[in-house]
């Protein structure tokens, strides 16, 4: 059959290709909204590397940061969107 | 199991490699916006489900808990992040002429008061 590790090992470098074009949008902005955006993006690879680490790995405690990750990105994106908009009032 | 596991890893991957590159190649915020949210949480849902599927004794309950919180609140944030960037009148190549008039006034007013 397949071998599900070294396929979630390469798939971890695919990852790693889309972490570095996020990371490069992140650094280069130009305004907050893209930086945001950006963050966002790794938050969302970030729980796709959990998922591969818990394939590569066969232990399934790390779909538990994917859970963590799900939710504390919903909250940093919020508070980043009501910071832009007061920063607009202001 | 293990074919549509393998398939489903891959999906997620390239839908969140093709989020990536719309988010360096598109041409401003709520463009690249539009790129990370639908590709990325399709991307993410589609990883999660390939690990649950990947082996027997994979923690389903918490698997589902972190789609079901993925694809509630990735849109409910993007829209919340969209509204923020149109308001705080970050430039926007597309939209300038078609404005949108809801919160037109409310952009109107952020502008002003940020030029005094």
């Amino acid at each position: 059959m397949i071998d599900l590790p070294l396929l979630a090992d390469i798939l971890a470098v695919a990852l790693c290709i889309a972490l570095a074009l996020a990371g490069w949008r992140l650094v280069k902005g130009p305004s907050f909204a893209d930086r945001f955006v950006a963050f966002d993006m790794l938050t969302a690879l970030g729980i796709g590397f959990a998922g591969l680490t818990s394939v590569a790995t066969g232990r399934g405690a790390f779909l538990d940061i994917a859970l963590a990750l799900a939710l504390i990105n919903f909250v940093g994106t919020v508070a980043f969107a009501l910071f832009l908009e007061r920063k607009a009032r202001d | 199991m293990d074919i549509l596991a393998a398939i489903l890893l891959v999906l997620g991957t390239l839908l969140m490699l093709i989020a990536a590159v719309g988010i360096l190649r598109l041409r401003d915020p709520l463009q690249r916006m539009h790129s990370a949210t639908k590709a990325g949480t399709l991307g993410t849902v589609l990883l999660v489900i390939g690990v649950l599927l990947s082996t027997d004794d994979a923690p389903v309950a918490t698997g589902l808990l972190a789609i079901l919180f993925l694809m509630f609140t990735l849109p409910l944030a993007a829209q919340l992040l969209g509204r923020a960037t149109y308001l705080s009148g970050t430039p926007l190549k597309e939209i300038e002429d078609s404005a949108i008039p809801e919160l037109e006034s409310d952009r109107a007013k952020a502008r002003s008061s940020r030029h005094d």
